[in-house]
């Protein structure tokens, strides 16, 4: 079904008791031409490209748990594209895009709402490191513009000017970031996949991969075995566990990253804001509740939940910024597993074995780049070759030195 | 986490500064191959894991702690030296 407003007005004459579900709850198959591995927004985001760009509807999306409990449930709902090196900005910038239409494209209220990206800076050589990143990202066809204390001032009165030690510079702003209502990501996403004829199969937890001479034959399931000559990865913090099912090793290791939401607020916040001088950012909810996180906690985890240290080290950062935070309540606090890569950048490419494709290392910049994660992760798979979007996100580039690396951190994945 | 250091005894978990992967050994061959998987693949397993953790807010020591990452439950740690003498008796 389309929905509309007619659909709307006319299950509300109905009270709402006559919805149809939005995607079946199809048994698994014996074999698919593309098998994807993690129904989070990734991976169903892959599966609705395949079926809508390729034309490749006969496809397998197998997911652990219920759809979305992953981090596509968990993060801090920020999108943007506001990166500097050149293998990063044109693929975030055609995320955005397609966020910009994805409403419209895939039927289905994601609350895309471009209220803007503001990042503050503290001193001279950080203004002087965002003109930089500005200039960059006009270059690349993306909205920057470097504001004044007095510009953020305008926008954020309530930010704390005077703190001596981190006085407030200015900052970069993307008009065109924002935030998306995360779970209907992964919901839209699985309804048009599913219409195209895609089979989203929860609690269906791959246990093994099966390859021969060097190919991929099928994957053992706790639902029974799946054949597939193309085998997809999209797991986030859980890769390395499904790689090494295949003999691979990668350069990633998984983290917890803690998010949190205040008490309802009324309106205070209208953009994302974050803090320069340490790890913090915040965007208020519709329902009110301010959302924020920093970040991650430093040490290999699977747990999804963190300790009090970083609870305290990013509410401290948060205060620092907005003193009045100091007098809301925390609500609610939770834990994604982030697949930290080496260099603090992705990887979207074939792998060693034929027929394998590695879709991870997202760090905890995955939610945003959804769209083209899936848009570029499906045309790698349907054409066994990257998208000139991805090619730099290579496996294989620790080796030959092409790391892509924001940061400049080097290969501390708790720091990236 | 409280991990119980050699040194110090329990201390909270604020106190260290992680480092990774400790089953991955430095090279001793110009082997390039090597090389790049002594720097940049890891070991990443959900349960028992040895890690590097440097005791930043103490004795400043290079521990090696065994924990499970699913669960985050500590069983205990050596000082690196420790680690590295029983690794190479194996």
């Amino acid at each position: 079904m389309k929905y509309s407003i007619f659909s709307l007005l006319k299950n509300t004459l109905s009270g709402h008791r006559n919805w149809a579900p939005a995607w079946r709850d199809p048994q698994p198959k014996k074999d698919y031409d593309v098998v994807i591995v993690g129904g989070g927004g990734h991976g169903l985001a892959t599966a609705y490209y395949l079926a809508k760009v390729h034309g490749i509807t006969n496809v397998a999306v197998l997911e652990k748990s219920w759809l979305g409990s992953g981090n596509v449930g968990r993060n801090t709902t920020i999108i943007r594209s506001n990166y500097m090196l050149p293998g990063n900005n044109p693929f975030y910038e055609w995320s955005m895009k397609l966020w910009e239409g994805l409403e419209q494209d895939f039927n289905f209220n994601a609350m895309v709402s471009q209220r803007g990206v503001l990042n503050l800076c503290h001193t001279d050589p950080q203004r002087d490191a965002f003109a930089r990143r500005g200039n960059a990202m006009r270059i690349d066809g993306v909205d920057a513009e470097l504001l004044d204390t007095e510009g953020v001032r305008e926008m954020y009165p309530f930010l704390d000017f005077s703190n001596a030690r981190f006085p407030i510079k200015g900052g970069i702003l993307q008009r065109r970031g924002g935030t998306v209502r995360h779970d209907a990501v992964a919901w839209g996403y699985a309804r048009g996949a599913d219409a195209r004829g895609v089979d989203v199969i929860q609690n269906c937890e791959v246990t093994a991969i099966k390859t021969e001479k060097g190919k991929v034959v099928g994957v053992q399931t706790n639902r029974g075995y799946i054949a597939t000559k193309k085998l997809g990865l999209a797991a986030a913090g859980n890769s390395s566990e499904v790689a090494a099912m295949a003999g691979l090793k990668l350069p990633i290791e998984s983290h917890v990253l803690q998010a949190f939401v205040s008490e309802g607020l009324k309106p205070y916040i209208d953009g994302v804001v974050t803090f320069g001088a340490g790890h913090f950012y915040v965007s208020q909810s519709d329902k009110g509740g301010l959302v924020f996180g920093g970040d991650i906690d430093g040490y290999n985890s699977y747990a999804r939940r963190g300790n009090l240290p970083m609870v305290e080290h990013v509410i401290e950062a948060g205060v620092a910024m907005i003193p009045g935070l100091a007098r809301v309540r925390v609500l609610r606090s939770w834990g994604g597993i982030m697949d930290m890569s080496m260099d603090g950048s992705p990887i979207i490419d074939k792998t060693p074995i034929n027929g394998l494709y590695l879709n991870a290392g997202w760090c905890y910049g995955g939610f945003k780049a959804t769209p083209a994660s899936g848009w570029c992760f499906a045309h790698t798979i349907a054409r066994n070759e990257p998208h000139k979007l991805n090619a730099a996100y290579r496996l294989d580039r620790l080796r030959t030195g092409h790391m892509i690396d924001e940061k400049g951190q080097g290969a501390t994945p708790n720091l990236h | 986490m409280l991990i119980t250091c050699p040194h110090c005894g329990t201390r909270p978990v604020e106190e260290f500064t992680f480092n990774g992967d400790a089953s991955i050994t430095r090279p001793t061959s110009g082997d390039m191959d090597q090389w790049h998987d002594y720097v940049y693949l890891r070991h990443n397993p959900k349960g028992r894991f040895e890690e590097y953790a440097h005791h930043s807010g103490g004795c400043r020591a290079w521990l090696v702690v065994t924990r499970d990452t699913a669960t985050h439950e500590i069983f205990g740690a050596v000082t690196a030296r420790d680690h590295a003498k029983k690794r190479s008796a194996k």
